[in-house]
């Protein structure tokens, strides 16, 4: 491990600021130009006159465009980002509530995702177009053009109502108070199912990266030398060609997080996973637009700073980069 | 930050697609693609999907909307996919999704076409502070999570394919911008280049008759990538109920079925496959293309 490029951080960290502010002018103009009066877009549509003049005046509603932005940068920064009157309380502590059950479910389902593709990829780069490949490929394939909801119908069909083997819905079982090592088996046998079916997307993606930067690096030197060394053609492969193929690996992960957290959202629907995905769909039907707005600042913001995460873990393992 | 090559430009959509080169690309296409299982596929896949979109509402035995059955009837003579609970022919419903799906998609497509295009081609040809700014802008878009961009737009001005589209079209072009800026960085100092800007031809026609022929293979592989993502975009605010609820694709068939899991597989079986089959031929095409230049 090097010391990375300090400016090459500085620089990176920097982007963080203008990105963020072309994310939360595009959100300040949709709240500007949906129809109807922008004061039920940041305060929802069920509250009274009274109610709508304080929050017009939180939110300088009656001062100039430019003004606005101003001050609606000013409160997201303070982590103000308006007020669900169907919740009764601000928004940011409605969504950051259902963090942790979206964060528990997005990490099984990548950590699965990872253990299961690196191996495919590998092997199937071990013999390119050979039976194991060709299957592999085309499995990876199939599974990329698959729509996420529709592998948890079937999942659910299949899996949990015809052979029970996996709870339908929820996180716990209703009713069950249990606490300690029976809660942590109770949750884990709920989020087997949806994990899996959100890390069967990552899983297709995953598969080919991890063939083809094997397939780039095989015919390497370093790979040849190991070779010439008299290591076994599995040795070469395992230890000096998978190392580097994990490279683009993270990249490919910090760049799909934003697909990640959109197809949890749909298998949270799907298999009625506390998460944001459920918060979501329920604000769509309450029409709770200021959480539905707050959702995409902290969607934003999460995609924004792992594309960052992803660059700096890049760096730091990559002695080839350097300021660009 | 990787440097923004070809190979990262794929990043996001497919880095494992390998980027044709221009060389004989119509002949690659007519010759070499079909010459693939994967590519024969992949064609037909989209060729009926293409007639039925084209043919659907001839072709439909029922109308869709019209209750010409029990409720919740399994897969029979009269009703190959089954009825849904209100009595309507689900295979019905199927042949008149697939005109949805494409809808959007082509739209998209279009949309993402144009600007990826002309960003790309004006970032690679002219370089500088141009190529700066442009590449910037371009990236600050690719990390707008366009999925809920399209669900806050359709929550806030209403459900309608015209704003899926146009908030879909207008978040998916980056990757295309950054792969025709590769490709014409990478053709930019060649000879053939040089020797038309000094015949004095004006850069409009440079990017046009010497350009744009060496992006257009990367562009097809890269557009139905592309393509078939969007059709799975839209099938999942579909799903969401966020399309125009007046039209019937399958994302919201795949809706519906969700209340009658335990009942009716039917209904959560056949909208589904017809989306993966849809999208499966996009896919194969794109791939077999690139692999068929591969080779080459």
């Amino acid at each position: 491990m090097h010391t990375v490029n300090r400016r090459f951080i500085l620089g990176r960290l920097l982007q963080v600021v203008p990105t963020m502010t072309v994310i939360l002018l595009i959100s300040f103009l949709l709240i500007h130009l949906a129809p109807g009066d922008a004061v039920f877009t940041v305060a929802g549509e069920h509250g009274d006159a009274a109610y709508y003049a304080f929050m017009r005046h939180r939110f300088g509603l009656d001062q100039p465009l430019p003004r606005q932005f101003l001050t609606y940068l000013g409160r997201v920064v303070n982590g103000d980002l308006g007020f669900s009157y169907v919740y009764g309380r601000g928004t940011l502590g409605v969504i950051l509530e259902r963090v942790p059950a979206t964060l528990l479910l997005t990490g099984t389902a990548l950590a699965i995702a990872v253990v299961v593709a690196i191996p495919l990829g590998a092997v199937a780069a071990a013999r390119p177009h050979g039976a194991q490949d060709v299957g592999i490929s085309a499995f990876a394939l199939a599974l990329y053009s698959t729509p996420a909801f529709w592998v948890g119908q079937l999942a659910i069909i299949g899996l949990s109502l015809r052979l029970g083997l996996f709870p339908v819905q929820g996180m716990t079982s209703a009713g069950s108070g249990a606490a300690g090592w029976p809660h942590a088996w109770d949750v884990a046998r709920h989020l087997a199912l949806p994990a899996m079916v959100l890390a069967a997307q990552e899983v297709a993606v995953l598969v080919r990266i991890m063939r083809s930067a094997m397939l780039d690096e095989l015919p390497r030197d370093h790979v040849r030398t190991a070779r010439a060394k008299g290591f076994s053609a599995m040795q070469a492969l395992v230890r000096h060609a998978l190392p580097r193929a994990l490279l683009p690996i993270v990249t490919i992960i910090g760049a799909r997080v934003g697909h990640l957290i959109a197809g949890a959202a749909v298998v949270e629907i799907i298999f009625g996973w506390p998460g944001m995905g459920r918060l979501l769909i329920a604000s769509l039907q309450s029409r709770d637009a200021p959480i539905l707005l707050g959702l995409f600042l902290v969607v934003s913001l999460t995609v924004v700073l792992a594309n960052l995460l992803s660059d700096l873990v890049y760096a730091a393992i990559d002695p080839r980069i350097r300021v660009r | 930050m990787p440097p923004s090559t070809r190979a990262s430009a794929f990043a996001e959509l497919a880095p494992f697609i390998e980027v044709p080169s221009p060389a004989r690309w119509r002949r690659l296409l007519r010759r070499d693609v079909l010459r693939r299982l994967s590519g024969r596929a992949g064609l037909t896949c989209a060729a009926v999907v293409c007639a039925v979109a084209l043919f659907g509402p001839l072709l439909a035995p029922h109308d869709p909307f019209a209750i010409t059955g029990g409720s919740l009837g399994p897969p029979s003579a009269g009703h190959p996919m089954g009825t849904d609970a209100l009595g309507r022919d689900v295979f019905s419903a199927v042949l008149y999704g697939a005109r949805t799906s494409l809808l959007v998609a082509t739209g998209v497509s279009v949309i993402a076409l144009a600007c990826g295009t002309t960003v790309g081609m004006l970032a690679g040809y002219y370089g500088g502070w141009i190529d700066n700014a442009l590449m910037r802008a371009t990236e600050l878009f690719q990390v707008i999570p366009r999925f809920f961009l399209a669900i806050i737009a359709i929550a806030l001005f209403g459900p309608g394919l015209d704003r899926m589209v146009l908030t879909l079209g207008l978040t998916s072009w980056p990757v295309l911008a950054r792969l025709v800026r590769g490709e014409v960085i990478a053709v930019r100092d060649l000879d053939f280049v040089r020797a038309a800007e000094a015949m004095g031809l004006p850069g409009s026609l440079i990017v046009r008759r010497h350009l744009l022929p060496h992006v257009m293979p990367s562009i097809v592989v890269a557009l139905g990538l592309l393509y078939g993502q969007v059709l799975l975009l839209e099938a999942t605010l579909g799903f969401l109920g966020l399309g125009d609820p007046g039209t019937i694709s399958w994302g919201m068939m795949a809706a519906q079925a969700q209340g009658f899991l335990r009942v009716a597989w039917w209904l959560a079986l056949f909208p589904g496959l017809a989306i993966t089959l849809t999208v499966l031929g996009v896919n194969l095409l794109a791939d077999a293309f690139s692999s068929a230049r591969a080779v080459q």
